[in-house]
């Protein structure tokens, strides 16, 4: 006897709902506890509810009157086999295709972990010179790495650094043609906008859940995924932004000049929306920082695992100057795209 | 204007209607309902009607109007940045509103260039790349454009300026380098839309004279948006008025000048300097006859200024006018002064639409 008997009565659905036969599934966690306390004993009239505690209709309660209607458990268990079902065939299709991510993002950490220090740092210090041409930053690139090595977090920051470098070249490969893709169509852009939106909001733990299921946890394409997904949008937020707002009287005189869409595209929208697209970068620069330490939940290397441990193992000290050393990085990345952004800028808008 | 000399541009009966179904407004402009009643009752904006306009080989044809006039609308129809509702442009005698994408780049790239408002230059190339723009276009050789683009940069007074960036320049400089940028793809046909109407008045005159001098050289055919009369009346060998997006008259500037046929041209002609505007061959009486008691010998392009200069101010007198050694009539000093004083709308039977 439950509070909503009466609807079904009313309704005339009361042999449908017999049909459903007693409730088959596990019992729920309140079931269970209900059990075990013996409060309630089966078969026993329920006591009658005041009105203020009549509870919502939710599936459960509906269920207790109902048998024939799932219980919510029921309906996460179809969620689960449903996503179940079709992994199979989504894994024959999507292994393929992301397969070279793990190549790539395997190769690229070997490749970083086997070039000796004293080849990779020069190396790094020689890339921020000619890319910023600031002596602050360089000098700022050179103490952050020599700090990090001395302490030994070297290899972890260089790994962490392999796997922004492979992720960020992917996300802008995949990013830019998006986001002149968008800015051509309105349509385009409106179907776009609204995946965009969702792979902002979404907590970024939920992103590793179907991952999980559909990847072995072993494989690198697993969080090299979930980084390219949170970190792909900006680059394709302001690509789309920047070529739309290239000066709409210059796009008229190449149109008035007959320059084609090709030499338009090419030769105007893409190079005066390139600051645009180079703060787009810097962005997806960051935001693969903050997901690669969220992503050594599923076994991504680098210093997200040192600050994962330090959580775990409650290694204070580990997790601080992990942390610390992530914070650098980003500071150091920030700093030298943000530098070589303002050379494009400026030889853009002298 | 002789009639021998070639028509390049023909616009004929050429509507254009902003709004989200022009082709179902065109009924009831044909019905004749007027541009404020449009915009009322169906919320569509008459953006021009009934515009019939010959643009003739190496003139300059001058379209004048206030802003919203739409006399930017017109020249963006002439290489079609702006697709007509409803009739014609003829280029060369061919329809170019029937004209293919290709066709129509074509059309672009070879007969046309135009000169902007806003300069409209490419921030992120050089001086000299954007001089030699129109030809790397085209698919021309860099050595070429930059040849092209060299020469005409000289041309216009900007040499030693070819490795700087247009921010680098000011207005009056930007807008040269946006002429040479035209004259550097050899069209016949020269588009300039407000071209110096966002520079301080002395560049301004600075850039007309230029114009007119490259175009004693060039003959090209221009068409030339301006809201400014002075501008219009210095520069044009045809001027077109244009008013909510018709046209109320065109004709010889002189011509208009004299005769105005509408009020809103009478309001808009009474404030300039006439004396400096007209010309000789406007007011004088045509004849071969000797006249007695002349004073003297004025030429034909003499501006009014110029020969109340001569005469000192005495209204009696009477002048032979010459052409090329020639005379072409007398001009009484008395015709002057009267043509001096702001004309009332001419007799109705001597307006020409």
């Amino acid at each position: 006897m439950a509070v909503y008997d009466g609807l079904f009565r009313v309704t005339g659905l009361e042999s449908w709902c017999s049909s459903g036969g007693p409730n088959e599934g596990p019992l729920t966690m309140a079931e269970l506890i209900a059990r075990a306390n013996g409060t309630q004993v089966e078969g026993a009239p329920a006591p009658s509810v005041p009105l203020m505690e009549t509870p919502f209709p939710s599936l459960d309660t509906l269920n207790k009157s109902c048998s024939s209607i799932p219980r919510s458990r029921d309906m996460t268990q179809a969620v689960e086999e449903g996503f179940l079902a079709i992994k199979d065939p989504l894994k024959v299709i999507l292994d393929p295709l992301t397969q070279p991510l793990s190549w790539m993002l395997d190769w690229s950490l070997d490749g970083f972990q086997a070039t000796p220090w004293f080849i990779m740092i020069p190396l790094l210090v020689v890339i921020a010179w000619f890319s910023t041409r600031k002596i602050g930053v360089t000098v700022l690139v050179a103490l952050s790495f020599l700090f990090m090595a001395f302490i030994d977090f070297y290899d972890d920051a260089i790994s962490t650094l392999s796997i922004i470098f492979v992720c960020t070249i992917i996300s802008v490969l995949l990013g830019v043609p998006i986001g002149i893709a968008m800015s051509r169509s309105d349509t385009m852009q409106r179907m776009t906008i609204p995946v965009l939106d969702m792979l902002q909001t979404l907590p970024t733990f939920v992103y590793l859940i179907p991952l999980i299921f559909l990847f072995s946890v072993t494989e690198s394409k697993l969080y090299g995924i979930a980084i390219i997904l949170y970190a792909i949008v900006p680059v394709i937020r302001l690509t789309d932004l920047g070529i739309r707002l290239v000066d709409k009287d210059v796009i008229e005189a190449a149109d008035a000049f007959g320059m084609s869409n090709r030499q338009k595209l090419w030769g105007v929208q893409v190079p005066l929306a390139l600051p645009n697209i180079m703060a787009g970068i810097n962005q997806t620069i960051m935001m693969s920082l903050a997901m690669v330490v969220i992503a050594s939940l599923v076994s991504a290397p680098g210093l997200g695992v040192k600050v994962l441990a330090g959580i775990r193992n409650l290694e204070l000290g580990v997790g601080l100057v992990a942390g610390f050393s992530i914070v650098l990085l980003a500071v150091i990345l920030d700093r030298s795209t943000k530098a070589a952004l303002g050379r494009i800028d400026s030889s853009v808008r002298q | 204007m002789t009639d021998d000399t070639d028509i390049k541009i023909s616009i004929r009966n050429l509507y254009k209607i902003f709004g989200t179904d022009p082709q179902a407004m065109m009924e009831h402009v044909r019905n004749g309902i007027g541009k404020p009643d449009l915009l009322e009752e169906y919320g569509h904006v008459l953006g021009l009607q009934d515009i019939n306009i010959d643009i003739r080989a190496g003139q300059i044809t001058v379209i004048m109007g206030l802003s919203g006039s739409g006399k930017s609308t017109l020249i963006r129809h002439v290489n079609r940045l702006i697709d007509p509702t409803a009739g014609e442009v003829i280029v060369n005698g061919e329809d170019v509103l029937a004209y293919g994408e290709a066709r129509l780049a074509e059309l672009r790239q070879n007969t046309m260039s135009m000169v902007f408002q806003k300069f409209a230059l490419f921030p992120h190339h050089t001086v000299l790349n954007n001089a030699g723009m129109s030809r790397r276009v085209r698919g021309e050789s860099a050595q070429i454009a930059d040849r092209e683009g060299q020469k005409w940069l000289e041309r216009v007074g900007l040499a030693g300026y070819e490795e700087h960036y247009p921010g680098q320049l000011s207005g009056g400089m930007q807008q040269r380098v946006g002429i040479a940028r035209a004259l550097s793809s050899d069209s016949e046909i020269m588009l300039m839309d407000e071209a110096f109407s966002a520079l301080d008045p002395l560049i301004r005159t600075d850039m007309q004279d230029l114009l007119l001098e490259l175009q004693r050289e060039l003959h090209k055919t221009i068409v030339f948006i301006t809201h400014d009369l002075d501008e219009a009346l210095k520069l044009a060998d045809h001027l077109v008025i244009l008013k909510d997006g018709a046209v109320i008259q065109q004709g010889e500037p002189q011509d208009i000048l004299l005769h105005p046929n509408d009020d809103y041209i009478i309001d808009f002609i009474s404030d300039i300097n006439r004396a400096r505007v007209l010309r000789v061959g406007s007011i004088m009486e045509k004849t071969d006859r000797p006249g007695d008691g002349l004073s003297g010998e004025v030429d034909v392009a003499q501006n009014l200024e110029s020969v109340i200069a001569v005469s000192g101010g005495d209204t009696n007198l009477h002048y032979r006018v010459m052409q090329d050694g020639q005379q072409v009539g007398l001009l009484h000093m008395r015709d002057l002064v009267r043509a001096l004083v702001p004309v009332e709308a001419a007799d109705p039977a001597r307006r020409v639409a």
